[in-house]
């Protein structure tokens, strides 16, 4: 049976996502900060994760972003095969609803029309659109504001087949290593293996929106998240890139089929303010 | 160590921070980011085809430095771009951003006579030499923290650049705002230091 969802329905949630994710943060982020002040070694770092809770009760208490950088909206669209949208094209709602969100929200606009002409567009507009369709009559909205300290120190590395788990691990910490203090560690480290070249950044991102109380259904991958999130936390680098234990809250791999011939290996940075919502419509 | 320190930032506060220094400042400091330095060097650039190189101004400082739109000698600026104010409220959220970003402009203005940066993240040897020649201070402040930050802002003015939104310069006045000395006039490098002291073996 088709089924009819309006576009202002997909606007109206998409605004209210915007400023939620800006003014809290989901639980297993929130649980994963309270568990790192507590055991944090550095004395500076255990007083930097204690002001990122204090952050956080302002944030929401008072209305407050989280972070000044509301980020570039990222959305990621599962439409159900049965689903019939009724109303102006669903780019545009959506747009719409990050406009309006980031507009009413007090939310930072941070987006440039042209990468080189860098005119601010002065509502937040376009966001970052992937679109998948899946079974069922609704759709799955998960909305991700990326804010661009973090974004910038994400890397893609084409390895070679024979490069191996070794290879993965090692592109994993030296990204990490690269990023230091510049992306507001402590991070969430996203990670996509295979695929294709853009395929495996879009695994990455994926695997951001994630909880970070879980881990990946595939043992190695498990292996995998559970090794490199306790080789990140040695390297040193700590709260705010000051020295610690805490350099990462998770790291989160997702995987696909690839070629013969290549081992794509994207790592893609989120900061401690790892913003995501998701509604079902 | 945890110290007070009110703007101006001179050389005689400078001598006495350290890398690792937990310091609160309070006064009057500056707001400007990416497109605002690059602004700065423009105007820099034309000042500097119609001053005769060696002419000072007051400050005993090259007078180039009195074409910018704010009191450059001993100024304390902060690379930060905030979220918009709600009504009643002085500013949004206001935490820091990434400093590297600054690096090409910060030497001409620290030589200039700006003397505190404050962002967060690596800045180049260039910076560093910068700092050290003119016994000048980086600090970091917790970056992702922009709601606390935001609280120990009292007053907001636009001094220029309003076309650029986000982006335009601001005179804040500050309240105990909380800072890490990560690059001292010495050049120590508390992001160097620290790291290695919690670095672990695998």
């Amino acid at each position: 049976m088709i089924r009819t969802i309006k576009t202002e329905e997909v606007t109206k949630n998409i605004r209210e996502m915007c400023i939620e994710a800006n003014h809290y943060l989901s639980r297993d982020m929130d649980n994963a900060l309270k568990k790192a002040a507590d055991s944090e070694q550095a004395p500076l770092g255990k007083k930097i994760l204690c002001q990122l809770q204090e952050n956080l009760i302002i944030a929401g208490e008072d209305m407050i972003p989280i972070c000044q950088d509301t980020g570039m909206a990222v959305i990621f669209a599962e439409i159900g095969q049965e689903v019939h949208f009724d109303g102006m094209l669903l780019e545009e709602a959506l747009n719409e609803g990050v406009r309006q969100g980031y507009r009413e929200g007090f939310l930072r606009k941070s987006v440039v029309k042209d990468p080189i002409l860098r005119e601010n567009t002065k509502d937040n507009t376009p966001a970052v659109i992937h679109y998948s369709m899946v079974e069922g009559d609704k759709v799955k909205l998960t909305l991700a504001p990326k804010g661009f300290g973090s974004e910038n120190m994400s890397r893609i590395f084409m390895l070679k087949p024979a490069d191996g788990i070794e290879g993965v691990k090692q592109a994993i910490l030296t990204t990490v290593e690269d990023a230091g203090p510049n992306a507001c560690p402590p991070m969430v480290v996203g990670v996509g293996i295979g695929g294709t070249f853009e395929k495996c950044a879009l695994l990455a991102k994926q695997a951001l929106t994630r909880s970070v109380e879980e881990h990946s259904q595939i043992p190695y991958v498990k292996d995998l998240e559970e090794e490199m999130l306790r080789k990140i936390n040695c390297l040193g680098i700590g709260p705010g890139g000051l020295g610690g234990t805490t350099t990462a809250l998770a790291v989160n791999i997702n995987t696909y089929p690839t070629h013969i011939a290549g081992l794509p290996v994207a790592v893609n940075i989120c900061c401690h303010v790892n913003r995501h919502v998701v509604r079902v419509i | 160590m945890d110290k007070h320190i009110a703007t101006p930032i001179t050389a005689e506060v400078t001598k006495e921070l350290h890398a690792g220094d937990y310091v609160y400042i309070s006064g009057t400091i500056y707001v400007a980011r990416d497109a605002a330095h690059k602004r700065f060097m423009e105007v820099l650039d034309k000042a500097e085809e119609q001053f005769v190189p060696e002419q000072q101004n007051e400050a005993g400082r090259n007078k180039l430095a009195d074409v910018l739109p704010f009191p450059l000698e001993n100024a304390a600026v902060y690379y930060m771009g905030p979220s918009p104010a709600r009504e009643g409220r002085p500013i949004g959220s206001a935490g820091p951003t990434t400093a590297s970003r600054m690096d090409k402009y910060a030497p001409r203005l620290l030589d200039l006579g700006q003397k505190a940066m404050i962002g967060k993240g690596k800045r180049t040897q260039a910076v560093i030499d910068a700092i050290v020649r003119n016994q000048a201070v980086y600090f970091a402040a917790v970056g992702g923290a922009g709601a606390l930050l935001s609280k120990c802002i009292k007053k907001s003015d636009l001094v220029c650049y309003g076309d650029l939104g986000a982006e335009a310069v601001l005179k804040l006045e500050v309240e105990d705002f909380p800072v890490v000395v990560v690059i001292d006039c010495e050049g120590n490098n508390l992001y160097e230091t620290a790291v290695k002291k919690y670095a672990q073996e695998t």
